[in-house]
C-alpha cells in the first residue's frame, strides 16, 4: 500500500492516540494544517484498507491484571495448521494466533499463540485443555511464559509500529 | 488475591468503557459526546475516565493499532540463545534499536524474544544480521506466513476478573 505524504504525518501524529478534548480529529487537523473532515475521513480510509487494524482502546495487558503470558508453539503438518489456527482463535483466552516460518534445525514450530492470563497456573490449565481439546498431545510443543517484558512501544520511528501486549 | 488490587480503581462503568471501545471508537466531531450516548455518561465524564484509565496505565491509549505490513513495512518475531551472564548487555543493545518494538525474556533456552518493526521491508535483516554482528549470537529469525484473526476477546476477560 503507498502511503501519501499526508496519511504518513496523520500516521505518525495518531501513534500516541486521540487526545482526550471534545474534538480531538480537529485538534489533530490543526497540526496537520487541514481541516477536520479530511482527518476523519483519512482514518476511515485507513481503516477500510487495513492499514489501521483496529481503532479504540488499546490496552496494557500487566496492568489489566494479565500477568502471565505465554508463547505456545507447535509443529503441525503445514497441510493442517490452517485448520488448527483457526480451531484455536476460537479459545476466549487466545490473543494472538499465527503461522510462522520454521527456524531449523533448532526450533521447528511453525503455529504460535499467545495465552495471557492472570496467573501461571491458569495459563497452564488453558494450555492443557487446548491441547486436550485439539487432540495434539503427540505434537512437538513447547509453552514459553515470559517473566520480564524488556521494551514495549509503540514503534518510535517514522510511520511503522503499534502493537498490543 | 493480589490481582484484586489492580482492579481496585477500576469500576463497572471504566469496564464497560474498555470493552465497548475495544474497536469501533466513533470518528465523528464530537467521539466523546457519542460514546457518551451510549453508556449513559456526559462527554465530559467520558473524557475524564478515558484520561484516568490513559493515565494510570490501564489503556495504553485510545486510537489506532497499525499493521506494519498494510503500510509496506517490515515486521518479523526474532529470538535469540544468550548466556545469562550477558543478558543484560545483549537485552540493552537490542534493545536500543529503534526497530525492536517488544522484546521479553522466555522461559526456554532461546531465552530472548522481539518483535522486529519497519518501515522498509528489506531493513528487518539489515537489522538481524547487525545483532548478530555487535552480539556474535545467532539469530532466529521466524517471519509470520499467516495470522489467524480474532474476535476482541477483552469482554470475556474482564468478566472472568469480576
Amino acid at each position: 500500500m503507498m502511503l501519501d505524504k499526508f496519511e504518513k504525518n496523520l500516521i505518525a501524529r495518531l501513534k500516541t492516540g486521540l487526545a482526550h478534548t471534545a474534538r480531538p480529529y480537529h485538534e489533530l487537523a490543526g497540526g496537520l494544517g487541514c481541516d477536520e473532515e479530511k482527518v476523519m475521513a483519512t482514518i476511515k480510509k485507513l481503516k477500510d484498507e487495513g492499514v489501521i487494524s483496529r481503532f479504540g482502546a488499546i490496552l496494557h495487558h500487566r496492568e489489566l491484571g494479565y500477568k502471565a503470558n505465554a508463547m505456545c508453539v507447535f509443529d503441525l503438518p503445514d497441510a493442517h495448521v490452517g485448520d488448527f489456527g483457526r480451531q484455536i482463535t476460537a479459545y476466549p483466552f487466545v490473543t494472538l494466533c499465527y503461522q510462522r516460518k520454521r527456524a531449523l534445525p533448532r526450533w521447528p514450530y511453525n503455529l504460535y499463540c499467545m495465552i495471557h492470563g492472570k496467573d501461571r497456573d491458569i495459563v497452564l490449565r488453558q494450555y492443557t485443555q487446548l491441547v486436550s481439546d485439539l487432540s495434539l498431545e503427540e505434537v512437538a510443543k513447547q509453552i514459553l511464559f515470559s517473566d520480564r517484558r524488556f521494551k514495549q512501544t509503540a514503534g518510535n520511528y517514522g510511520t511503522a509500529g503499534g502493537s498490543d501486549d | 488475591m493480589t490481582d484484586n488490587l489492580v482492579f481496585a480503581d477500576l469500576d463497572a462503568t471504566d469496564r464497560a468503557l474498555i470493552n465497548g471501545l475495544q474497536g469501533g471508537f466513533p470518528v465523528c466531531e464530537r467521539p466523546f459526546a457519542e460514546i457518551g450516548g451510549w453508556f449513559g455518561l456526559s462527554e465530559c465524564e467520558v473524557i475524564s475516565r478515558i484520561s484516568r484509565l490513559c493515565h494510570d496505565g490501564t489503556a495504553s491509549r485510545f486510537g489506532p493499532l497499525y499493521n506494519t505490513e498494510a503500510m509496506g513495512g517490515g515486521v518479523t518475531l526474532a529470538a535469540m540463545w544468550v548466556p545469562e551472564d550477558n543478558f543484560d548487555d545483549v537485552a540493552r543493545l537490542v534493545n536500543s534499536y529503534p526497530e525492536v518494538a517488544h522484546n521479553y525474556e522466555r522461559t526456554h533456552v532461546l531465552n530472548m524474544w522481539f518483535v522486529v518493526l519497519t518501515e522498509n521491508p528489506g531493513r528487518v535483516a539489515e537489522v538481524l544480521q547487525e545483532i548478530e554482528k555487535n552480539t556474535g549470537l545467532r539469530v532466529y529469525d521466524m517471519p509470520k506466513e499467516e495470522e489467524f484473526f480474532l474476535e476482541l476477546k477483552l469482554e470475556a476477560l474482564a468478566e472472568e476478573v469480576t
